[in-house]
């Protein structure tokens, strides 16, 4: 009756040998405990594909029906803040890995200093949008709220060959209520990503990710990365529907 | 049954005996539902049977009183092969005869006549082409197809008539069509059957089968004196739909002549087929489809027509043979001033012959055709 | 309790001196539990209480249903009561029911761990599930809300003036509770099984959970995103769906089916996994053709993505399409008929008994082979546009749905109960139980494939007179169903503090979960345990418990 035997005998597991204080009480090793944690974060990235897969969805067939629309509402955003953008997400990507670099280096306060310019320039991301909601308030682009067909049917002040005819031109608040949708659901992932940035960084001035145990920064940034690619997304499907012409 | 209450009993007898057990077979598509019907039932029952005689023979036969001691088995490679093929092999039946129910359901004839349903929070229009209007109910001639053309003017709602085993969606923003052939004379419910808000349960009907010649009776009984497509041809005369689609050489838009059920060429290069859906569509968003050799110029009437006028628009078109009477009604604008008197009486008497044609043209829809035909013996 | 096998250590248990339930005491201890057990009794009371809730709301629409005109409540209260049931018995019991609960206190035990992968994930994803079960009770409280559970656009957009936004966000958190379980199971399943564990050796009950954890993960964010668009649609006036603005509302239909079809397999596949394990336990013989059985459970779930426009046959999409998904629906019909047979097979020269877990489970396979193979029937594209939209496929979902997988729910709920408490339940008045649920089911619902048939749609409030008799059928079952609703939850109460103390394995089962102690300790196992023996080997049982003998003697 060895299991049953052994359960009912109270003795403690815990003690017998040294862990690490990392370790959770039921994980065998710390390497199981990394494998597992990495498993599940790779595993919520699938499930956040799946979230953004259903606008990519949506966004492939609305612009197959609606190009002419959707050509018209793209040359409405700003390809320079929409390029300031990418490079800032791309600078707070590069931050980041630097910052899982320094935890793995066990520098405590180039971790923290690396995580503060991961903030740094999520803010500045979630500026730069901010201020091109605005634009899309002020120009009458917002669907819904107060959405005007006037600048595709009339032809605006960069594009005066964007006219369109008037229901071609309605359609283009499809256009706008996808980009609302996709940058929002994006924007809401940033600023959960800054939240909970904002507690590693606490966290890592007690020196909690550089004592050899560094998953959870490891796994944010794996967040923070996929954050950063769903953008790398966004931005040509939104921004660059056909430039050139 | 001195103990109970001779009323109630009678109510509880009548109660007992006027109930339904199996819907009537009032189409002709019922009979062969309930043929698959009964197949699947079939099936179903021998399933049920092998799975209780498996399960009850086994629990009797190997129960522990009779057979305390268990032999271990793995498993079976050609018993368990044996029950996916042969269940596999059945389903497959079903699918390959319920394709072929749905295609044969879904798929109208080509000499049904149309009758347009437009679904609406919470009743039912039907709208005859022969301009008789129906709320809640509908009446249709047995022995010959009838095609529904529907449409939703608010949310979806699902046309069901459980004595044709028909039944589909009725969506904003789309034509959905279904079709069936009436056998049996007599009455059947009409339901929605998709949730469509507070009183989606009194958003029920009557269809009402009638012989031949009653429906005939009935048409010309109940006519509202103005076809659907005589309403149509106003409805196109008062937007100016005539000055671009005139059917000139010179004409800004395509000529809609004889358009209905031809290929047309459209400007990205493909083709569409024209039919009533084409039709609204390009009434509403008219740059999604526009004809090759034109300019993108149509506004868009989103908005401005209901759905009916939509469906009087589309009948119209649907029926337009030649362009001789837009013709007529373009000349009769331009030279109205001067020639009021004459154009007034030839616009009178054109009217005239319309309408003493409308008896017979909603007798019978395949000569619809005829409606604007008038005009060329005119000629 | 003649039937309970009698064993040297059954006269003579006494409940162990230390275990999860009594480890630590407080509210607190409850409250902020890593435990997965303890996670598991919160969730078990928790969908209780949803579930009489639903019940309850069964119940009223049941009454109103009893004559042919709206006079028990009107219309639209009668729509917010099926809305409501419909909300609540999917996503508030169904979806969570077997897997938060059973699979949450077991999972662990059966792959030889001493917790979940994630223990606050856990806890955190009851806290969602408290969130969104709250929030459905605001939206019940202050209003209703009568979109039906579908929120079919554009009737939920722009049609409805009740507490859309409520409930849509309830749906919305309840689903990422949802996730979150799904995700602990899946990554618990790959990552802490015990040495020895190998895929092979573990219980079906894992693999059948296993799979619907791949439909959690990858099914519920779709219909996240697509509630969350609805709920855009419905504040700021955006134009995904609505086909005022060039939306499609059929896209809709699509991004919600193709989460709420998987959402089936969510909610029968860990029921299945319990019927395995029981009908194994008292045939005491392996299930007939494991790898089969297995491996049906994954061709579910993977079948399971592609089906979702069955849901749509009569939606106007094209009939070309609908063909495929009709051929794909038929496909997914198979690995269920191979579990059924399989089961039956199962009892194919075993030594059966019939303790009342055992009863549930025969419930199920006759009620789930009803509820299948009128499947078959919707899912045959001419059938399905008679049946769709009409009772009979009410009375299809309640037999997949109630008639399977609250029977299943029973059945694991009994058979575990005295590992989960320590302590036996009444025999009788539970097989008793059994018994009242199974007749009082089959009368609620055989009826209403008849008055399907005859094209009674649902979500009527009124319907004609002539269905009169069939929907009274109807009522009188489900107050009998309620009766076998309430019996266990009466005596299970009971058994608490009266029930006989149950030992460790009173079923003689061969899983890992019987071998430790009844209740469990906190940590399970105290040394994680090394798997040398297939699932379900009763001989190695056998050899075990005859060395026990032994020893003792």
């Amino acid at each position: 009756m060895d299991s049953q035997a052994i359960a009912t005998h109270p003795e403690h597991a815990h003690g017998e040998h040294e862990h690490p204080p990392y370790l959770r009480h039921h994980f065998a090793t710390v390497e199981q405990q990394r494998e597992t944690a990495s498993f599940g974060m790779w595993l919520f990235l699938l499930t956040e594909i799946m979230f953004f897969g259903g606008m990519f969805a949506a966004y492939l067939i609305y612009r197959n029906w609606y190009y002419p629309a959707f050509v018209a509402g793209s040359h409405q955003l700003s390809i320079l803040l929409g390029t300031v953008n990418t490079a800032v997400l791309i600078c707070s990507s590069f931050t980041m890995a630097m910052g899982v670099y320094s935890a793995e280096m066990k520098r405590k306060g180039a971790l923290v200093m690396w995580l503060l310019l991961t903030i740094l320039l999520g803010t500045v991301f979630l500026g730069i949008k901010a201020d091109e909601y605005h634009e899309k308030w002020e120009k009458h682009h917002v669907p819904g709220l107060n959405f005007s067909a006037n600048d595709f049917v009339n032809g605006s002040k960069g594009y005066p060959d964007d006219k369109l005819a008037p229901d071609m031109a309605q359609k283009s608040q499809v256009y706008f209520s996808l980009y609302f949708a996709m940058t929002g659901m994006h924007a809401l992932h940033m600023i959960i990503g800054i939240s909970i940035l904002i507690v590693l960084v606490i966290r890592a001035r007690q020196g909690a990710y550089t004592e050899g145990h560094m998953t959870t920064i490891e796994n944010f940034g794996l967040y923070w990365h996929f954050v950063d690619i769903v953008w790398i997304f966004l931005f040509p499907l939104l921004y660059l529907i056909s430039r050139h012409q | 049954m001195h103990f109970i209450s001779p009323v109630l009993w009678q109510f509880l007898v009548n109660w007992m005996t006027h109930f339904a057990l199996f819907p009537p077979e009032a189409s002709r598509i019922a009979p062969q539902v309930d043929a698959l019907y009964f197949f699947l039932i079939l099936i179903s029952l021998v399933g049920m049977a092998i799975v209780i005689a498996l399960v009850a023979g086994f629990s009797i036969l190997y129960r522990k009183e009779r057979n305390p001691e268990a032999t271990q088995i793995e498993g079976s490679t050609l018993l368990e092969a044996t029950w996916t093929i042969i269940p596999l092999a059945l389903f497959m039946v079903t699918f390959v005869w319920g394709a072929l129910l749905y295609f044969r359901i879904y798929d109208p004839p080509t000499n049904a006549m149309n009758i347009y349903i437009v679904g609406k929070q919470w009743m039912w229009k039907a709208e005859h082409p022969g301009g008789q209007h129906e709320i809640n109910s509908l009446h249709v001639p047995s022995g010959r197809p009838v095609q529904l053309t529907m449409i939703s003017q608010d949310v979806f709602h699902s046309f069901s008539i459980p004595a044709f085993r028909v039944k589909r969606e009725v969506i904003p923003g789309r034509y959905t069509t279904v079709w069936f052939e009436a056998t049996t004379p007599g009455t059947y419910h009409l339901f929605c059957t998709q949730y469509c808000g507070t009183l989606h349960s009194q958003m029920i009907g009557e269809v009402t089968v009638l012989k031949p010649e009653e429906y005939e009776a009935w048409t010309a009984g109940s006519t509202s004196g103005m076809s659907l497509a005589q309403n149509g041809e106003r409805l196109f005369a008062s937007l100016g739909c005539n000055s671009c689609h005139s059917g000139n050489a010179a004409a800004r838009g395509p000529n809609l002549a004889a358009v209905y059920s031809s290929r047309v060429p459209l400007a990205n290069g493909s083709y569409a087929f024209v039919d009533d859906a084409f039709l609204r569509d390009s009434i509403l968003n008219p740059t999604m489809h526009v004809t090759a050799g034109f300019a993108p110029i149509m506004p868009t009437y989103q908005g401005q027509i209901s759905e009916e006028g939509l469906i009087d628009l589309v009948e119209y078109i649907k029926h337009l043979h030649s362009n001789y009477r837009i013709q007529q009604t373009l000349n009769t604008s331009e030279v109205q001033p001067s020639n009021l008197g004459q154009n007034g009486i030839t616009a009178q008497r054109t009217y005239t012959d319309m309408h003493s044609s409308q008896v017979p043209q909603s007798v019978q829809t395949q000569r619809q055709g005829t409606a604007a035909q008038p005009g060329v013996v005119n000629q | 309790m003649s039937t309970i096998v009698s064993l040297p250590d059954q006269q003579t248990a006494t409940l162990p001196k230390r275990s999860y339930l009594n480890s630590e005491y407080g509210l607190k201890s409850w409250l902020l539990t890593g435990d997965h057990k303890r996670i598991a009794i919160l969730y078990l009371i928790s969908i209780t209480f949803f579930f009489f809730i639903g019940g309850a709301m069964a119940g009223l629409i049941r009454l109103e249903l009893l004559t042919p005109q709206t006079d028990l409540m009107a219309a639209d209260t009668y729509n917010k009561l099926f809305t409501m049931h419909g909300i609540i018995m999917i996503f508030l019991f169904l979806v969570p029911s077997v897997p938060a609960t059973i699979g949450n206190f077991l999972i662990p035990i059966m792959v030889g761990a001493k917790d979940l992968a994630f223990p606050k994930i856990n806890l955190l994803s009851w806290y969602l599930y408290i969130i969104g079960g709250t929030l459905t009770l605001a939206a019940l409280i202050s209003g209703g809300v009568d979109t039906g559970w579908t929120f079919t656009t554009p009737l939920s957009t722009h049609y409805l003036n009740t507490h859309v936004i409520t409930a849509g966000l309830a749906i919305f958190v309840a689903g990422f509770s949802s996730i979150f379980t799904g995700l602990n199971f899946i990554v618990t399943i790959h990552r802490m099984r015990a040495p020895g564990m190998t895929w092979f050796r573990l219980p079906l009950f894992v693999w059948s959970h296993y799979a619907a954890s791949i439909l959690m993960v990858l099914g519920t964010p779709v219909l996240a995103i697509a509630l969350v668009l609805v709920l855009l649609e419905r504040t700021i006036g955006i134009g995904v769906f609505d086909p005022a603005k060039g939306g499609d509302p059929l896209l809709f239909q699509h991004l919600f089916w193709f989460y709420s079809h998987p959402a089936v397999y969510i909610m029968i596949l860990p029921g299945m996994g319990v019927i395995s394990e029981v009908i194994s336990t008292f045939s005491r013989k392996r299930v007939f053709g494991y790898t089969a059985v297995a491996f049906s459970s994954v061709a579910i779930a993977v079948f399971g993505f592609f089906v979702w426009e069955h849901h749509m046959f009569v939606m106007g999409v094209s009939n070309y399409s609908a063909l495929v998904f009709s051929l794909l629906t038929m496909l997914v019909a198979v690995p269920s008929a191979i579990k059924i047979f399989n089961w039956s097979a199962t009892l194919y020269k075993g030594s059966i008994t019939f303790e009342t877990p055992m009863l549930y489970a025969f419930g199920f396979i006759g009620l789930f082979t009803i509820g299948g193979l009128t499947g078959v029937f919707l899912g045959s594209l001419g059938m399905d546009i008679h049946l769709t939209e009409t009772y009979f496929i009410v009375a299809h979902f309640h037999f997949v749905m109630v008639g399977g997988m609250l029977m299943a729910f029973l059945s694991g709920v009994h058979f575990w109960w005295p590992k989960m408490t320590g302590r036996m339940y009444p025999e009788g008045l539970s097989k008793l139980a059994a018994l009242v649920t199974f007749i009082g089911f089959i009368l609620t619902f055989f009826p209403q494939f008849i008055v399907g048939y005859l094209g009674m749609p649902r979500r009527y409030a009124a319907y004609p007179p002539e269905f009169q008799v069939l929907n009274v059928l109807s009522t009188a079952g489900a107050s009998v169903l309620g009766v076998g609703y309430l019996l266990p939850m009466l005596y299970l109460t009971w058994s608490l503090k009266y029930g006989k103390i149950a030992g460790a394995n009173p079923w003689q089962a061969t899983g890992l979960e019987w071998q430790i102690q009844s209740p469990p300790l906190t940590e399970n196992f105290l040394e994680t345990p090394i798997v040398d023996y297939e699932a379900y080997d009763y001989e190695w049982l056998a050899n075990k418990t005859k060395n026990e003998v032994t020893t003792v003697g």
